[in-house]
């Protein structure tokens, strides 16, 4: 074992700050991450072992006690449950007979829960020793447990479990323009460092992770800091519950990305981008591999790029582990160099002290491809679109309750009510604008608008009709939030606990109005006291439910005004003084 | 009023006047002006942590950590207000429902700051539905023992080792509410490192994690720092002598 782990070391240059890349390798290898192995990486990187345990048991794809040969984790997003992932994962457990996170016996398989795994347009959806199989169903659920049985290799697993689909249901400005490879780099160089940058400072193009920030005004601020290096990190951790529009431009536009990626390396003078692509997509590493050779080969990256003397750019591929606080900006950051994904304190601000403390553009994967086409195509091409404050377009991952899941281009200001007319949704109850964190819209609200003046997005777009349970899908929600905490702060380290452990209480017919009071407290301190976006709006949709569906809310609670008192709750200390946990030491079969 | 600010820069405490230097947090800049802001992780000997949020205050009309929060001329902040100590008491409440807190067996009652903050928070319960979390006690060390169960994760103890001691005894390991203090040994007992009694690490906890051991109540409870006098005047009156 020891030897290995030298050589991999040695692959990665011995540089403690691939950490998290070594990690990745020595789990695809042994499977977990075993004490031994942890003193070990620790002596080869120079680095304590604390350390190297800390960032080891941050990631949720990382393992520090053993796991089955194959570990198989169930995507957990509400649209997978929707179309019935737990029946399917209730089945594969009794073929095993164990329970969820339990580790078979024989050391074979364990079966686990993972956050939205990003194939909600084909859910329900799964990871088997990090790979991804998509349109679950009895019928391949019953193939994957023959292969686990027969102890066959995932690597040798027939094709086509692991097919991915397509499903690119409407083109706009930036998915039906047509790019020459290297038009948008021409273009750039042709303006200049700084034209390019005032370009795209003139298209007025906002950034599509999230935060809508101004992309020129990014660039320009990270041109005019000092520093010895630049960079530019390309956002492709797409962690948000629904969407998985990013995963699309990652495969059949991914030659615009990285141009993108190219013309903002030049407009900022950096010489070097990273992808920090989610593990969970694994699947589109290949393509993007043998993308950047084939760009080197073409002199669309390396040095002299285009024949320009100084235009020296490539780009290095980075892979998550598990982690959707790593989509946060500097968490990434801390990710890329190899750390706990721990948002950092601002400022100062990525853009002068980013990656290696150094002036770093962090942008989202659709922002580069607008940029790509801005540079070849101009501003104006790209302004004459859209709204007065949100320019251009928006790409939607559309999932749930609707005829026609896949991706939507619309430009900016497209009501709510034409996308679900486009995706053929009927009898909707509801629809889940940006994600979890994004905002809960009703029936009432259709005719919004999405743009970052009135109902902003990230780009989920999560349907739910009227036979849905709403409290169902916030208790989803709750869950996410409470598995993906970083837990640096109070509010959302035990915040997210609290509300998950509340809103259970309401969802199983247990609550009070106290309760719902107690939630709107919750949300009222997360989004004052937290210290990074996911604090921020971990209790937005909550809030939204308590607002917008009161009615479902008051339906279930128990008493209206009477404080319920949870006896089978209060006698947890008994039963783990008394080490039993049986159903005899319960006061209902339902447990805590 | 400039962007830059000058020496005699002042921002606005609660309606009083408070001078700070450049790259002086709020929070610096108030305690060194005798003004006390409740905190847990800033520790004047390092660098702002802005983890626990104890802090907090509204600037401006926007809340934030003031110990990560710089200084600027002219800023209005507001502290002593309702809503603000509101917001404080929830997030002690907090600390006291993820921990094991039993005060009045505890060996830094009287000594703990997290006790301290709550009496001057007016936290009389915990209020919310404790988690009981399963944190077994370390007693390998021979000196020292390490009670988890009031661990606040404010790494001090981390930092502390890591910076002063250059020994990174300490780190967190896990994430969310599962996030836990651990030791650098292969064998997660503390007897294995190289822990020194006199290292800088053993005096930081705020709580009642890192205790030497044999030395339980040698001052008895009731004569200890907060019985005697409230937080606010004891960190004014530290900082001070600092
Ligand atoms: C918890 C959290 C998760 C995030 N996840 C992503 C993500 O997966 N992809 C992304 O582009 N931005 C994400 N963001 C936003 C980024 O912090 C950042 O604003 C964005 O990458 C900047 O790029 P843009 O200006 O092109 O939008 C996330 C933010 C938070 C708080
Ligand atoms: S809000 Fe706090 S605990 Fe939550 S993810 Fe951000 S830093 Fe971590
Ligand atoms: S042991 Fe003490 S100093 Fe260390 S993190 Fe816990 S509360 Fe902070
Ligand atoms: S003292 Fe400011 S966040 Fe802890
Ligand atoms: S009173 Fe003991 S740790 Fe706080």
């Amino acid at each position: 074992m020891n030897h290995d782990l030298t050589a991999l070391v040695g692959r990665h240059g011995g540089d403690g700050s691939r950490l998290v890349q070594i990690l990745r390798e020595v789990m695809a290898v042994e499977g977990w991450i075993s004490p031994p192995t942890i003193t070990e990486l620790a002596r080869l990187l120079h680095l304590s072992r604390a350390h190297v345990e800390g960032v080891a048991g941050f990631y949720a794809f990382f393992a520090t006690t053993p796991h089955g040969r194959f570990r198989v984790l169930f995507s957990d997003n509400v649209t997978d449950v929707m179309a019935g992932s737990h029946e399917l994962r209730k089945r594969m457990l009794d073929s095993f007979r164990i329970e969820l996170g339990e580790v078979s016996r024989d050391g074979l398989v364990s079966v686990g829960a993972t956050s939205c795994t990003g194939l909600c347009d084909q859910g329900p959806a799964l990871l088997v020793n990090g790979h991804a199989i998509a349109r679950l169903t009895p019928a391949r659920i019953g193939a994957i447990t023959s292969l686990i049985r027969a102890g066959s290799p995932v690597e040798q697993w027939p094709d086509n479990l692991f097919t991915i689909d397509h499903h690119v249901e409407r083109k706009d400005l930036l998915l039906g323009t047509e790019l020459a490879p290297g038009a948008g780099i021409d273009a750039a160089s042709g303006r200049g460092r700084a034209g390019t940058v005032a370009e795209i400072e003139a298209s007025l193009l906002r950034g599509r992770g999230g935060a809508g920030f101004s992309t020129g005004a990014k660039w320009k601020a990270c041109a005019a800091a000092p520093g010895e290096q630049r960079y530019v990190v390309c956002n492709a951790d797409e962690g948000e519950p629904g969407t998985f529009k990013d995963r699309e431009l990652l495969r059949e536009w991914a030659p615009l990305v990285v141009e993108g990626m190219t013309v903002a390396g030049w407009a900022v003078g950096a010489h070097k981008g990273l992808i920090y692509l989610r593990g969970e997509y694994l699947f589109l590493l290949p393509a993007l591999e043998a993308l950047l050779e084939e760009r080197r080969r073409a002199g669309l990256l390396g040095a002299g790029i285009r024949g320009v003397p100084g235009f020296d750019f490539d780009v290095e591929i980075h892979l998550g582990a598990g982690a959707y606080v790593c989509g946060e900006e500097s968490a990434l950051l801390e990710s890329l160099e190899g750390k706990r994904g721990i948002p950092r304190n601002r400022p100062p601000y990525p853009v002068t002290h980013g990656y290696r403390q150094q002036p770093t553009v962090v942008n989202n994967v659709e922002t580069l491809v607008a940029a790509a086409l801005i540079a070849a195509r101009g501003a104006d091409w790209f302004r004459a679109v859209g709204t007065p404050k949100s320019a251009g377009t928006k790409i939607h991952s559309v999932s749930g309750d609707v005829a026609r899941p896949g991706i939507y281009e619309f430009p900016f200001g497209t009501s709510i009510r034409t996308l679900l007319t486009a995706a053929g949704a009927t009898k909707t109850q509801a629809v889940m604008v940006g994600g979890p964190s994004g905002v809960l819209v009703s029936a009432s609200e259709f005719d919004r608008r999405v743009a970052f003046e009135d109902v902003p997005s990230a780009g989920a777009f999560m349907v739910f009709d009227d036979s849905r349970d709403v409290l169902s899908v916030l208790d989803n929600f709750a869950h996410f939030f409470a598995h993906e905490s970083c837990g640096f702060c109070t509010p959302c380290r035990v915040g997210t606990t609290v509300q998950r452990q509340i809103l259970g209480r309401v969802v199983a017919g247990k609550g009070s109005r106290r309760d719902v009071d107690e939630l709107l407290q919750v949300s009222r301190l997360l989004k004052a006291t937290s210290h990074c976006g996911l604090g921020h709006t971990a209790g937005n949709a909550v809030l939204d439910g308590l607002t917008k569906f009161r009615p479902a809310f008051d339906r279930r609670l128990s008493s209206l005004d009477v404080p319920t008192f949870d006896l089978d709750a209060a006698l947890a200390p008994a039963r783990e003084a008394t080490a039993r946990d049986d159903a005899g030491a319960h006061l209902d079969e339902e447990g805590p | 009023m400039t962007d830059t600010p000058e020496a005699d820069a002042t921002f606005q405490l609660d309606g009083h006047d408070v001078p700070f230097e450049p790259g002086q947090t709020i929070l610096q800049a108030a305690l060194a002006a005798g003004k006390y802001i409740p905190y847990l992780c800033f520790h004047r000997e390092f660098h702002p942590h802005g983890s626990c949020k104890v802090c907090t205050v509204k600037v401006n009309g926007r809340t934030g950590a003031s110990c990560t929060t710089p200084a600027r001329p002219g800023d209005v902040v507001e502290s002593e207000t309702e809503e603000i100590r509101d917001l404080r008491r929830h997030l002690v409440q907090f600390l006291f429902t993820e921990g094991n807190h039993f005060c009045p067996s505890c060996e830094q009652s009287g000594n703990c700051t997290l006790q301290a903050v709550g009496y001057d928070l007016g936290v009389t319960t915990g209020h919310y539905v404790p988690l009981f979390p399963n944190r077994p006690l370390d007693a390998s060390h021979p000196e020292v023992l390490l009670d988890f169960n009031r661990c606040i994760l404010c790494e001090l103890c981390v930092r502390a080792s890591t910076l002063v001691d250059h020994k990174s005894v300490f780190a967190l390991s896990g994430r969310g509410i599962d996030k836990h203090l651990v030791v650098n040994a292969e064998s997660g007992r503390l007897a294995d490192t190289n822990l020194a009694v006199d290292d800088k690490a053993m005096s930081v906890c705020p709580v009642g994690v890192i205790q030497r051991k044999r030395r339980g109540f040698l001052v008895p409870i009731g004569k200890r720092t907060y019985d005697e006098r409230p937080i606010r005047e004891v960190a004014v009156d530290r900082e001070k002598e600092a």
